[in-house]
C-alpha cells in the first residue's frame, strides 16, 4: 500500500466547508437537471471530500495516471456527488455540472468510466461496482501495483447478492488494498413499511449490517461519516491495516445538511421545487443561485 | 474422407492460454470453480499466482475480471456457457460490455453435447444473446486447430470477447496450415448446388453431410463462420451469389444465431431462398450425445436431410 495521503492538504475546516459547498452543487444540480438523485448524493458527501483532497494518491490533471489510487462508487445513483467533488478537485469545470443528465453530457445519470475524467469504474446495477473494485485490488497485486482503491456502497445496496460473492472472494484472498465503505444512512428507495405512518425500516437494523461484513471475516471499523475528524484516521487506519480486506460502517443520514430532507425517504430521488432548493441552499449558507456550479442561468 | 481425431475444445483453451501465458503476463484466468471441467486447471498448474478461483459466485466472477482488465490485464473468464451468458448476464453487460474492457468470457460446454447434465446447463440460445449486445465479439470455432488460433487472435484484439466452446472431442476440419482471422469467412469445400454456412463444431457436422450428399450429386459450397459478430457480410453475400440458395446450420436455436446473422444480412443486401437449420425454439434434456444429436434434429444424417430436402424442393 502507498502512503500517498496529502498530509500537508487541506484542514479539517477547509475539509467541511468544501463538504458544505459540495451539497449546494449536487441542490442546484438535481433542480437544475429537473431530475437525479439528492438524500443518497448528501449523505456520502464528507466522505467523498476526504478521499479526494486528503486520503487519495491522485493527480487531478492526469485522470489516467497508472500509479493513482482508484475510487469506485457502488451506489452509482449518487453519481452527481462524485462529478461534484470531481469538479471542485479539478478534474473539470464546475460549470459541467450544468450539464447533469442532458443529451451528450460527461455527466451520466450513472457513473461512466468510458466518457468522465477521474471515474475508475462504470456502476449503477447495485453491487457491480464493488465487485469490480476487488477485480481493481486483485488486479494491481498481480500486476505488481502498490495503489489503494476504495470503495462506497449504499447499505441498501448490502442486499445484493454479489455483495457478498464478493466479500467472500475478499476475505479468500486477503485483500489488503482495498477499503469498502458503507454508508450507512438507514434508508433505501422504499424499503419494508415501519409501522409509523410515512416512515419506512432501514434496510439493516442496529449492529446487523456490522455482524455480517465480520462475519464474512472482514475487519470492520465504524465511524461517524459526517464527522470529519473521525473520517480522516479511519480512512487512514483501514488503508494502513494489514492481512485482510477492511469495512468502514460509516454511520450516516440520508439527506444530510438540509433539515427537510434528512432521514426522509421520499427524498431518495425527488426533484426540489425552487422555493425547496433555495431554503436548501439558505440551510447551507449558499447564495441562491440557478445554475448548478451557482450564479444565474 | 474420415476426419482425424482431436482435442476437445476446452482442453485446446486450457492448453493455449497456459502458453500465451508464459510470454504475455498481462494473462491470467479466473475461474467459478469448474476448473477441472473447462480445463482451466491447465492454467493454474503453469501459473498458479495468475489463476483466480472465485468459487461458485459468477457475477462476481465477471465483475472482478472487469476490475482487472480497467488496470491493464487480460482475463479469461471460464465457467459453463450457461452461467457466463445467463446468470452473470448483467455483470457481463454493464461492467464488461457497455465499457467495452478487454475480457475473455470463454463459455465452456456450449450447445447441446454438455455430458449428460440436462436442460439447466445445456444452452443454445447463447450466441443470439451475446451477439445482440453491444460491444460484444462473438467467436465459435469448429476444432482443436481453430480454437488455438481463434485464443492467439482474441488476445491480440482489444475489446470483450465470448468465445464458445464446447465438451467433447471434435473431428479436425482443419490442419496446420489453417490460418484464422477474427471477422473472416472460411470456405471448408467448394460446390455449385447450394451455400452452406455453419459456426461452431456444427461445421464439422455439416462438412460430413456434404460428403454424403456429394455422393448424391449434390455439391455443397460450405462456408464456415467462426465469427458471428462481426458477421463476414461481404463472404456471406458472395457466398449467395454464386450458388443462389443458402442453408444455415448450427449447434443453437434458428433464433437470432447465425442463421438469424445471415438472414438479416442477406434480406437486406441479396435475398435468396434461405432455410435455417439448427435447434427449434426448445430447451435440452439429458441423454447421450448420438441421441440428442439426433432427437434435436442436427446428427450429421439429419443434417444432410435438411440440406436435401431444400435443395430439391427448390429443383422441382
Amino acid at each position: 500500500m502507498n502512503s500517498g495521503s496529502n498530509a500537508a492538504g487541506p484542514s479539517v475546516a477547509e475539509l467541511q466547508d468544501l463538504a458544505r459547498r459540495g451539497r449546494a452543487h449536487v441542490i442546484r444540480s438535481i433542480a437544475h437537471a429537473k431530475g437525479g438523485h439528492i438524500g443518497g448524493p448528501l449523505s456520502a458527501m464528507d466522505m467523498l471530500v476526504a478521499l479526494y483532497f486528503k486520503a487519495m494518491r491522485i493527480r487531478p490533471d492526469e485522470p489516467d495516471w497508472p500509479d493513482r489510487d482508484r475510487f469506485v462508487l457502488s451506489k452509482g445513483h449518487s453519481a452527481i456527488a462524485l462529478y461534484t467533488v470531481l469538479a471542485m478537485r479539478g478534474y473539470f469545470p464546475l460549470e459541467e455540472l450544468n450539464t447533469f443528465d442532458a443529451i451528450d453530457s460527461r455527466m451520466q445519470g450513472h457513473p461512466d468510466m468510458t466518457i468522465t475524467p477521474g471515474v475508475d469504474m462504470s456502476s449503477g446495477s447495485l453491487g457491480l461496482g464493488f465487485s469490480g473494485s476487488l477485480g481493481i485490488a486483485l488486479g494491481a497485486r498481480a500486476a505488481g501495483k502498490d495503489f489503494d482503491t476504495y470503495v462506497i456502497l449504499g447499505d441498501g445496496e448490502c442486499n445484493e447478492g454479489i455483495v457478498w460473492e464478493a466479500a467472500h472472494v475478499a476475505q479468500r484472498y486477503a485483500v489488503d488494498n482495498l477499503v469498502a465503505i458503507i454508508d450507512h444512512n438507514k434508508l433505501q428507495q422504499f424499503g419494508w413499511r415501519a409501522d409509523a405512518p410515512g416512515k419506512r425500516k432501514p434496510p439493516y437494523t442496529g449492529s446487523q449490517l456490522v455482524d455480517r461484513w465480520t462475519a464474512f471475516g472482514w475487519k470492520v471499523m465504524e465511524m461517524d461519516g459526517h464527522d470529519m475528524a473521525q473520517i480522516l484516521p479511519t480512512i487512514e487506519e483501514a488503508r494502513d491495516y494489514r492481512g485482510g480486506p477492511v469495512a468502514i460502517v460509516a454511520h450516516t443520514v440520508k439527506g444530510k445538511g438540509v433539515s427537510f430532507m434528512e432521514n426522509d425517504y421520499t427524498w431518495h430521488a425527488r426533484v426540489p421545487t425552487p422555493e425547496e432548493r433555495d431554503l436548501a441552499l439558505a440551510e447551507l449558507g449558499e447564495p441562491v443561485s440557478t445554475t448548478a456550479a451557482g450564479g444565474a442561468a | 474422407m474420415t476426419l482425424a481425431n482431436g482435442k476437445a475444445l476446452r482442453v485446446a483453451f486450457g492448453e493455449t492460454v497456459a502458453e500465451l501465458g508464459k510470454t504475455d503476463p498481462r494473462i491470467v484466468v479466473l475461474d467459478g470453480d469448474l476448473g477441472s471441467s473447462t480445463r482451466a486447471d491447465i492454467f493454474e498448474a503453469a501459473h498458479p499466482d495468475r489463476f483466480f478461483q472465485m468459487g461458485i459466485g459468477e457475477q462476481n466472477e465477471f465483475g472482478v475480471a472487469a476490475g482487472m482488465a480497467s488496470v491493464g490485464l487480460v482475463p479469461f473468464v471460464s465457467t459453463f456457457a450457461c452461467f457466463a451468458v445467463a446468470r452473470a448476464l448483467d455483470s457481463v453487460r454493464v461492467l464488461i460490455a457497455q465499457p467495452k474492457l478487454n475480457v475473455k468470457i470463454t463459455g465452456g460446454y456450449a450447445g447441446l453435447l454438455a455430458g449428460m447434465t440436462g436442460k439447466t446447463h445445456l444452452i443454445f440460445d447463447d450466441i443470439a444473446i451475446m451477439r445482440a449486445m453491444g460491444n460484444m465479439v462473438v467467436v465459435a470455432p469448429a476444432d482443436e486447430v481453430e480454437t488455438r488460433q481463434a485464443i492467439v487472435a482474441i488476445v491480440d484484439y482489444e475489446g470483450p470477447v465470448y468465445l464458445r466452446l464446447t465438451r467433447e472431442a471434435s473431428p479436425l476440419l482443419f490442419d496446420d496450415s489453417y490460418r484464422f482471422t477474427l471477422g473472416k469467412a472460411v470456405t471448408v469445400r467448394p460446390g455449385g448446388d447450394v451455400t452452406v454456412f455453419g459456426t461452431g463444431t456444427q461445421t464439422v457436422r455439416a462438412f460430413q453431410a456434404a460428403e454424403l450428399l456429394a455422393a448424391e450429386g449434390i455439391e455443397v459450397n460450405l462456408v464456415h463462420l467462426p465469427t458471428v459478430k462481426p458477421i463476414d457480410e461481404e463472404a456471406i453475400v458472395a457466398a449467395a451469389q454464386a450458388t443462389g440458395l443458402v442453408v444455415t446450420t448450427e449447434e443453437h436455436t434458428i433464433i437470432g444465431g447465425l442463421g438469424g446473422a445471415v438472414a438479416e444480412v442477406l434480406g437486406e443486401r441479396y435475398p435468396v431462398p434461405l432455410r435455417r437449420h439448427g435447434l427449434a425454439d426448445t430447451f435440452g434434456e439429458s441423454g447421450p450425445d448420438a441421441a440428442l444429436l439426433e432427437k434435436y434434429g442436427i446428427s450429421v444424417t439429419k443434417t444432410a436431410a435438411a440440406i436435401r430436402a431444400f435443395v430439391r424442393a427448390r429443383r422441382t
